[in-house]
């Protein structure tokens, strides 16, 4: 059965967006998702912040500085998770220390029974590859989360092999080396990836660099089946400035470009 | 021989996708040039370790601490390797690795500034572009450094998150390599990160205890009672342990820096002290499962240590196993009682110390104090380790020279009265 992250993928290209959970506080968040969903976002990917970043780039690592001064924790987290009333799937980003140390035994287990009962629906932890996911992977199936891997660039066949084995949800696709924040063009390793992917029979979305609607249109007309996009988001945050009406232009545009990615025939300007 | 991801519970790989491709790389690369020297990879490390690096280093018998101590002191001289440090076994480990690997670019972090000068050093002798990311505070605390790096010809990149030191430095780097993985190596400085670092890192600083090990029996007739050597990631400390760890009559001391104190402040998220092995908890940072300074939620703590290369909130997964198998024990000092180490050593046997070995040195003045003329570690805990359990025959490491330190040494003496120190004031503010 498919879960309620891969029903997302139904009906048209998904958009997938991310913020940082508290930044610049909970409240200000609850808006900013509602408004992300206003605008067309099939999936909320909310980051629970970490001290140590490693895979994010300077605009987000900024946003998790000022949720984590602003007082966000794990439990802050699930209890502004349990407060959103939208209507799409909700997934977890966040590293896997958090997710080790929470409750009174350290183990992944009761994290993932707590994001489950929050309302949570999947988790992506990017520092987890999948030779270490054993324990997390048992505890999402136990709690029927999906547990989302990220295919990356350099990513060899057998590791590919061993990811599709036990991804759920969808396959993150990891669409250039480096860190996440916006780009202005979408990477040949994009295309490779995708290409790669083909025969998976989970839907693909790809991240890492997107930030415009011309953007999400070439990477859906590539034969991807959502684009997600975070950095782009997390700029308007920092902003400060009419935040919730531009986030839902900004998801609005970038849904309609997916959208558009998929009416086109595929592969119009491949070099 | 083949490598082991884990030591016990601790290590494992736990870096984002992106990099798993090259961690697999190097754990092929280190398995079969260095544990099975194919292509004669360990002879020309050892031979460019003599030629350039200099080593064998001096085990040199402290005559004026033997005195005080009333015991045999005998001194692994690190600081006597090419660069001053420890470090340099290590980096020239890993730049050459990296050119038997193909790659044509280094990156690393460092703290003390020591691993990456070492680095910029062996990058500059086996000619491979280089660049090293440094905390802004470490930059200022470390200048000297700095400036050896530069003219060595490496990038230095400042990075300015968070407390601007080592845990920084190590984040950045890890993204560089993650954007340039297929043809950069990251020549990581301590026993910390991803498998197969801690067991490669150890093994090219395993030839301190090989040495030492040969030459305390050569000198003094036997194996030593005890080593002692500082932890920050604690590469000086198994590169001075390794050979003993078998030897089950050898105590094994890991010194790590009590900063101020081993308090947490939980409303700023700030650990005044570096001492993961003696205070920290289990958790994953930098691609390993090991022991952390941590707040119950999982968030890292600022840790602190007035000496740079100590100032680490996380050590090496094989001391955190060797801790939790009671064949290491952990220790601590702190800043004053490194400082007074400091000009002790500088004073009566007549070496400049890097402020982390001063640690090392300190913790002697401690456990032997019984002897000493009572100017002991003011953090020094009545009975918990008495001059017996160092026993009468001791190595202690010093993994590098003080040099880099003298800025902070003269103004942090000032500042805190420290006994030992000489009068600078003459010096100052002259016209
Ligand atoms: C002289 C010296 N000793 C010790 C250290 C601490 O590192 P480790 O614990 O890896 O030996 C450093 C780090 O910069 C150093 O420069």
């Amino acid at each position: 059965m498919a879960s309620e992250i891969e029903a997302a993928f139904d009906d048209d290209p998904a958009l997938i967006s991310y913020v940082a959970a508290g930044d610049p506080d909970a409240e200000s968040t609850k808006e900013y998702v509602r408004a992300l969903v206003r605008g067309g976002a099939d999936i909320v990917e909310l980051g629970l912040p970490f001290s140590e970043p490693i895979a994010e780039g300077s605009t987000i690592q900024g946003a998790i500085r000022r949720a984590l001064e602003a007082g966000m924790t794990p439990q802050t987290y699930l209890d502004l998770v349990a407060d959103l009333d939208v209507d799409v799937p909700l997934v977890c980003m966040t590293y896997y220390n958090l997710i080790y140390q929470y409750g009174d035994d350290r183990g992944v287990e009761p994290f993932v029974a707590a994001a489950a009962e929050a309302g949570i629906a999947g988790l992506i932890v990017p520092d987890l590859p999948v030779d270490e996911s054993d324990p997390l992977k048992e505890a999402c199936d136990a709690h029927g989360l999906d547990l989302i891997f990220m295919v990356a660039p350099t990513t060899t066949d057998d590791r590919l092999d061993r990811m599709l084995a036990r991804a759920s949800g969808f396959v993150y696709v990891q669409g250039r080396l480096g860190t996440t924040g916006a780009r202005s063009d979408v990477s040949d390793e994009t295309h490779v990836s995708l290409d790669r992917l083909d025969a998976a029979d989970l839907p693909k979305a790809v991240g890492f660099g997107i930030s415009e609607r011309e953007h999400a249109r070439e990477i859906v007309a590539g034969g991807a089946d959502g684009v997600i996009v975070g950095s782009a988001f997390v700029d308007i945050v920092a902003s400060q400035e009419n935040v919730a009406d531009r986030l839902e232009a900004k998801a609005r545009e970038l849904k309609a470009g997916a959208v558009e990615g998929a009416e086109k025939v595929p592969e119009p300007e491949r070099t | 021989m083949s490598s082991e991801p884990k030591f016990g519970d601790y290590g494992g790989q736990y870096v984002p996708e992106a990099l798993m491709p090259a961690v697999e790389e190097l754990t092929d690369a280190y398995e079969r040039y260095v544990l099975k020297n194919e292509d004669g990879f360990v002879d020309e490390f050892r031979r460019r370790l003599a030629d350039f690096g200099g080593r064998p280093t001096p085990l040199q018998r402290a005559d004026a601490l033997s005195e005080r101590y009333d015991r045999e002191i005998y001194l692994k001289r690190e600081d006597l390797l090419h660069g001053g440090a420890h470090k340099l076994n290590n980096a020239l480990g890993q730049v050459l690795l990296a050119k038997y690997m193909g790659k044509d670019r280094i990156v690393a972090e460092t703290g003390a500034g020591q691993h990456g000068t070492a680095t910029a050093m062996a990058a500059a002798h086996l000619d491979i572009d280089c660049e090293i990311y440094m905390g802004r505070t470490d930059i200022n605390r470390q200048r000297p450094n700095v400036f050896r790096m530069r003219i060595h010809d490496a990038a230095v990149n400042p990075v300015e998150m968070g407390s601007g030191t080592l845990k920084e430095a190590i984040n950045e780097t890890m993204r560089d390599w993650a954007t340039n993985v297929e043809d950069t190596h990251y020549v990581i400085g301590s026993i910390v990160g991803p498998h197969p670092f801690p067991q490669m890192v150890r093994d090219f600083q395993s030839v301190i205890s090989e040495e030492a090990r040969e030459q305390i029996r050569e000198k003094a007739g036997r194996l030593p009672d005890s080593v002692v050597a500082c932890a920050g990631g604690g590469s000086n400390t198994m590169g001075a342990f390794h050979e003993f760890v078998d030897d089950e009559a050898v105590d094994l001391y890991a010194v790590e820096a009590g900063g101020s104190g081993l308090t947490i402040d939980e409303e700023n998220d700030l650990a005044p002290h570096s001492a993961s092995l003696s205070a920290g908890e289990e958790g994953v940072l930098h691609g390993a499962r090991t022991k952390l300074l941590q707040n119950p939620d999982g968030q890292i703590l600022e840790s602190h240590s007035v000496s740079a290369g100590l100032d680490y909130s996380g050590v090496g997964p094989e001391l955190a196993h060797l801790v939790d198998d009671d064949r290491v024990t952990p220790v601590n000092v702190g800043d004053d009682a490194a400082l007074e180490a400091f000009h002790r050593l500088s004073k009566l046997e007549g070496i400049i110390p890097a402020l982390e070995s001063s640690h090392a040195l300190a913790y002697l003045e401690r456990a032997a104090r019984s002897v000493a003329d009572g100017s002991s570690g003011e953090q020094s805990e009545p009975g918990d380790d008495s001059a017996d359990e160092l026993g009468d025959l001791v190595v202690v490491n010093v993994s590098g020279r003080g040099d880099k330190d003298l800025d902070t040494v003269i103004e942090e003496s000032d500042a805190r009265d420290i006994d030992a120190a000489p009068s600078m004031e003459v010096f100052n503010g002259g016209e």
